[in-house]
């Protein structure tokens, strides 16, 4: 006789009148493919854990995204954020799509370059631009976008020595109704602030006021602040053209569109309250047709959507190392995927499914990855299926700033996969290993054996 | 280890505790585990029938065993006195 499946044995007490924060537990799915490919023979092939990126989802984001707003207004152009996720095999797919790059650093500046980015194609953001980047930006005729005074100043100084004048845009923040209020990057509209920057710069005769910037924050939920922030950003144009003659090429309303994922402390889940492409298109191109903005000198509109792109495409693949009881009689599962690689997990209650059929019957469970740390927690209480040592799970839609907010912390950061559009897998990121890990440390001769 | 003598199983898989009305749920293998602890198997007998229905060894259901009867444990489902 064929034996049955083991399950573990559970037992879970019935609290009756007290549903669950979402009402009735969804059933979970379990997820044993990624882009056709099987978890368990993926993560033979390429270890665990293992990021796994789809190109096909990251493509058809981005043209659902650039639909949405190029069927609403005539002049439409993505830039890629750099910091969202800038493994140069994704920014290369984005680039292909048609996305300029927008980067904050001078790192990410030259990333943009080395990807080959011809450098008008570059939008330099950011409060921390050296002499040198503004400099080079100059020269190379990328787009400067001003955060403070200081830097408004400096750049006088680089269009002497440059020769010619930086291609710039301010950036801008404001009042638009939400809470938290970005104040910190730019100028502020409402009391001024933008306005006198605007005049400084034309005044000076020495830069091109190409554009306008906001970036009003990050997963902003409500579509209306951009209408308000796209308004006042309108009325600065309008303002400019009226007083010097001249007008204003792009308006650039950078990033901040939500993905699906679910905030910590959320009733419902992302992929009920995330507005869509379309709700968010609707907000910003009715509120830039509907402006004082001459219909001939409609500008350019630039988005610098970051987490809303890439999110749904990354999935984080692991293993189960160990089941636990805490002394609570709460059931904890310490997996090999800690918030070394799942930063997001301080803000999103992940959506994570085992990767094979298992059980229905699930268990109030405390997530946990494998640093000797007590932060270390992927999912605080989640009602999820017994699984035993050695099964896999799959956690969805972290492709945004976890290839780049990660931590090397005590663990070798793992392969990055990209499976193409013909569902070819292609390793994008190599492991890391020892000689990885020690190639930039450099030892005193005195310290160079451990003298045991 | 005894479960409390007046637990009460259903084939359905409810467990009821009528000293503190307090019902429970159960999956196949915790039930199969409960009847025995209710006839007074004790653990090598216990070990050996749900070894003999199912694909796992002995050293393998040992692990679960223990974590469930600590669940028990917890939720006052073992007899002590006995
Ligand atoms: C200037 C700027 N643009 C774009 C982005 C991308 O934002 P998001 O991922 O919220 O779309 C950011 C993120 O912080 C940013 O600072």
């Amino acid at each position: 006789m064929e034996k049955r499946t083991f399950e573990p044995p559970v037992i879970k007490r019935l609290n009756a009148g007290m549903p669950s924060k979402f009402g009735m537990t969804p059933r979970i799915e379990p997820m044993p493919e990624v882009e056709g490919l099987k978890v368990s023979e993926l993560l033979k092939e390429f270890g665990s854990p293992l990021y796994v990126l789809s190109e096909r989802t990251l493509r058809n984001t981005y043209r659902d995204a650039y639909q949405a707003f190029s069927t609403r207004y005539p002049k439409v152009q993505l830039a890629w954020s750099y910091k969202t996720n800038y493994l140069a095999a994704v920014c290369n797919a984005f680039h292909q799509e048609g996305a300029w790059a927008e980067v904050v650093s001078g790192f990410e500046y030259h990333k943009a370059l080395k990807n080959g980015v011809p450098p008008q194609y570059i939008i330099f953001n950011g409060p921390s631009k050296t002499y040198e980047d503004l400099l080079l930006a100059t020269r190379n005729g990328s787009l400067i976008h001003i955060d403070h005074f200081d830097e408004l100043y400096m750049l006088l100084e680089v269009s002497d020595e440059a020769g010619t004048k930086p291609k710039v845009a301010i950036r801008v923040n404001m009042d638009t109704g939400i809470y938290p209020r970005w104040d910190r990057f730019g100028f502020n509209y409402d009391n001024g602030e933008a306005w006198e920057a605007i005049n400084r710069i034309m005044l000076s005769g020495k830069m091109d006021l190409a554009g306008l910037h906001t970036h009003i924050g990050t997963y902003i939920l409500t579509p209306q602040a951009y209408r308000i922030a796209a308004s006042k950003l309108a009325d600065l144009a309008v303002n400019t053209e009226r007083k010097y003659g001249h007008v204003i090429r792009y308006i650039d309303m950078g990033g901040g569109f939500a993905s699906k994922n679910t905030l910590k402390g959320a009733y419902v889940p992302g992929t009920d309250s995330a507005p869509s492409f379309d709700d968010y298109a609707d907000a910003i191109t009715g509120a830039l047709v509907n402006s004082a903005i001459k219909p001939e000198h409609l500008p350019l509109l630039i988005l610098e959507t970051g987490r809303a792109l890439i999110d749904d495409a990354g999935y984080l693949l692991g293993t189960v190392i160990a089941n636990k009881r805490l002394a609570s009689g709460r059931r904890a599962l310490i997996t090999d995927v800690g918030v070394n690689l799942l930063f997001t997990s301080f803000w999103y209650e992940h959506q994570i499914v085992p990767a094979e059929n298992s059980s229905q019957h699930t268990e109030d469970t405390t997530i946990y990855g494998p640093l000797c740390m007590n932060i270390d927690v992927l999912r605080a209480a989640i009602d999820f299926p017994l699984l035993k040592k050695g099964d896999t799970f799959v956690i969805k839609r972290i492709g945004a700033y976890n290839m780049t907010q990660w931590l090397q912390f005590i663990e070798y950061r793992p392969n990055v996969l990209m499976i193409d559009t013909d569902g070819k897998p292609h390793i994008i990121r190599k492991r890391e290993d020892l000689d990885y890990m020690t190639r930039q440390e450099v030892l005193p001769e005195h310290l160079k054996n451990a003298g045991l | 280890m005894r479960l409390k003598k007046n637990i009460a199983i259903s084939d359905s898989g409810f467990l009821f505790d009528p000293s503190t009305g307090e019902s429970f749920t159960v999956n196949e293998t915790a039930q199969e585990i409960l009847k025995l602890l209710k006839e007074g198997k004790d653990y090598d007998e216990i070990a050996g029938h749900i070894t003999s229905l199912y694909d796992i060894d002995r050293a393998g259901f040992e692990r679960y065993y223990q974590d469930f009867l600590e669940m028990l444990n917890h939720y006052h489902l073992i007899d002590h006195a006995g």
